[in-house]
């Protein structure tokens, strides 16, 4: 079994909800990144979506796009993304790590040559963003050779065929784009999610993962009961970005956002459904 | 290459390049688009009223104009010229802008968004969108705000809201991100009319299909002035739309050549140009998979082009696929070259071509005399130069 398939297999028995953190690697520099993820293993998350750094991240709003631009102006890249992974994975053998970011820096490694790569480096996910599944069977099947999770997304707008496709061709877990828009985009709309949820729900067993718009732990909170996790991204990232002058300080306040969203995630324990 | 030309294929490959590569929340409105498309493409009400608007509204068809003095000081092919700048606002943009807008208008949708570079295609999305009354955002990079400003005022004018994109190099794949990530936030009533042959699948096919007016035009025209088809055909490489307009109709006659020019900038070897096809890689960017500026690391590079409509570090797949299989050869030529181009067409003919038709200009410079006097070169003389004016006096040193 997958480290992913293990880590929601295990949450579901204890009914607990996955807390996900997105941060992108390398920023605001290289040296940030490990001591990071570690520290975030302690605030009590149970996978990290580690972003790729992309010249041109056409799905995320500003606050990712400018964390993208600090990472490579450190020439950080998906190479070194992966050195990252290996790093952290030498002292933290059981959070899953996933990758998140677009295809053209994959192309330039070749399908081949980055599967090996994200193997050495024991990554247990992929989602890239820009490769639905009719593009993406190639890469999918020798991720799937290796034992890394193809990651897929579904949105408020995807139809049940399409929930049925990516309960085929997805594993790990399913990504659920709460809102029509960008990462870090204004307001969702819990009822809708609810909804969706169900349609989606009624079409796969693999566990749903929402993200986008999630600010704190409230929103964290309400929306992490919907499916199987919550993912949160943009709020951590803000975080770094108003203390580029100081990132312990920034560090202490992602570990302090996450930990009071665990703490919301454990209460809320049991919670069916949501009153809004 | 005389067997039947079919591409793409139903999800929008040429051979290896093209298709979608886009995140989830645009699949639906592409396979919507796409919908639409295949119907309305085959339509006969919808052709004509596109007919009409070409003929009424755009003001074609546009001449094939026999550049006779300059044929002749050049000494070798005769010289013609696709006047795409006498079109309503200016440039060939409008052709897929008014094919567009009638999508749009059939789709229900109420707003309409575009990138653009040189601001060409701005204008005629504002424009369409004008005459329809709908509401028109235009993404454009900051740096090709301020080099193109009349543009800016022109699509104001027309009512648009002009969105200078501050992100990345400011030019025109910025815009195009902008453009996507408005479009992914506002699926339901927004049309973004996309102003090259490039994006996911179908809008590298659908805006060849607008654009080859040109090109059927040209070879009717041809035939007429001359009894027979042309030799050689050159034109601009940006995304590709010009180019692929009129190159698409001549790609089963095996005789006739295709050169597209791409923007050397300060000069391939300086790494300082957009050249995807002369000097970039295959990679996958904005929806399709086409040759890029990118580095070792997939990062996509920053381009440059003395002219915003070429400053564009893609080029529409079906061009990648014409590279490969050779039925068109893809050329460069610099900033300086185009400025030859420039003032040789202006002085030689009183036509002020657009920066961006003066590289296709600049390449007949050399073509042209190596051609017998009795053979034909059609050049796609894409846009005028008005646009250009500011940047023009700039380099001369006079202050407008
Ligand atoms: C006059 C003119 N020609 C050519 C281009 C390049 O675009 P394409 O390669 O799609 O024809 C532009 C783009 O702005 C333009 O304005």
């Amino acid at each position: 079994m997958s480290r992913l398939a293990a880590k929601f297999e295990e949450l579901a028995q204890s009914g607990r909800k996955a807390l996900i953190p997105f941060i992108t690697a390398g920023d605001p520099s290289p040296g940030f990144t490990v001591p990071m993820m570690h520290a975030m293993v302690k605030a009590g998350v149970d996978v990290i979506e580690l972003g790729v750094p992309f010249s041109d991240p056409m799905a995320d709003g500003p606050v990712i796009q400018r964390a993208s631009e600090r990472a490579l102006a450190h020439k950080m890249s998906l190479r070194r993304t992966l050195e990252i992974a290996a790093e952290f994975r030498k002292t933290d053998q059981t959070t899953p790590v996933v990758l998140m970011g677009y295809l053209n820096p994959i192309e330039a490694m070749t399908y081949e040559g980055f599967a090996n790569a994200a193997q050495r480096a024991d990554i247990d996910g992929v989602l890239t963003v820009d490769l639905p599944p009719e593009e993406g069977q190639e890469c999918s099947a020798l991720l799937k050779a290796r034992g890394i999770d193809p990651i897929f997304l579904l949105a408020p707008n995807s139809s049940v065929d399409r929930v049925k496709k990516m309960d085929a061709v997805g594993s790990g877990y399913l990504y659920y784009v709460s809102l029509k828009g960008v990462t870090g985009a204004g307001h969702l709309d819990v009822a809708d999610v609810e909804n969706k949820l169900q349609q989606i729900r009624a079409n796969t067993q693999l566990p749903v993962a929402i993200g986008f718009g999630v600010k704190d732990a409230e929103t964290a909170n309400t929306i992490a009961h919907l499916g199987d996790g919550v993912v949160i991204g943009s709020a951590l990232i803000s975080k770094i970005e108003t203390n580029l002058d100081n990132p312990e300080q920034a560090k202490n306040e992602i570990v302090e956002l996450l930990t009071s969203i665990r703490q919301a995630l454990d209460c809320g324990l049991g919670t069916e459904g949501v009153q809004e | 290459m005389t067997e039947k030309y079919n591409m793409p294929d139903e999800r929008g490959h040429f051979g290896p390049y093209g298709g979608i590569f886009v995140a989830e929340t645009l699949i639906p409105p592409i396979q919507e688009l796409n919908a639409a498309y295949q119907k309305y493409l085959k339509d006969p009400e919808f052709i004509a009223e596109l007919d009409a608007d070409l003929k009424y509204y755009v003001g074609r068809p546009s001449p094939l104009y026999h550049a006779e003095r300059w044929s002749r000081e050049l000494g070798g092919a005769q010289i013609y010229l696709k006047r795409e700048d006498l079109n309503h606002t200016g440039s060939h943009k409008i052709n897929n802008t008014v094919g567009q807008a009638l999508l749009a208008k059939r789709m229900g949708k109420t707003r309409i968004i575009a990138e653009t570079g040189a601001g060409q295609h701005g204008v005629a999305t504002a424009t369409v969108a004008a005459r329809l009354g709908l509401e028109c955002v235009v993404y454009m990079g900051a740096v090709d705000v301020a080099r193109q400003s009349l543009n800016v005022y022109r699509m104001k004018l027309l009512g648009a809201k002009v969105v200078a994109v501050e992100s990345g190099s400011k030019t025109l794949k910025d815009a195009l991100n902008e453009a996507l990530r408005d479009w992914v936030t506002n699926v339901d009533n927004t049309f973004y009319i996309i102003g090259t042959v490039a994006g996911p699948h179908p809008y590298p096919a659908m805006v060849r299909d607008f654009q080859a007016i040109i090109g059927r035009e040209a070879k009717q025209q041809c035939l007429e002035a001359t009894g027979r088809l042309p030799d050689a055909l050159v034109a601009c490489v940006g995304g590709g739309s010009n180019a692929i307009g009129l190159f698409y109709p001549f790609i089963e006659d095996e005789s006739v050549k295709m050169y597209g020019v791409e923007a050397a900038g300060d000069g391939v070897a300086t790494g300082r140009h957009s050249a995807p096809l002369c000097a970039g890689r295959p990679g996958v960017l904005h929806g399709n998979r086409t040759y890029l500026m990118a580095d070792d690391d997939g990062e996509i590079i920053e381009t440059h082009s003395i002219s915003a409509g070429l400053d564009y570090p893609g080029v529409g797949p079906e061009h990648a696929w014409l590279k490969d299989t050779g039925r068109a050869t893809y050329v460069n030529i610099t900033d300086t070259e185009a400025l030859e181009g420039f003032y040789a067409l202006t002085h030689m003919e009183g036509i002020i071509p657009a920066l961006e038709s003066s590289h296709a200009m600049a390449y007949a410079l050399k073509l042209a005399p190596t051609m017998g006097k009795d053979e034909t070169l059609i050049i796609n003389l894409s846009g005028r130069g008005d646009k250009d004016m500011q940047t023009m006096a700039k380099r001369e040193g006079i202050e407008l």
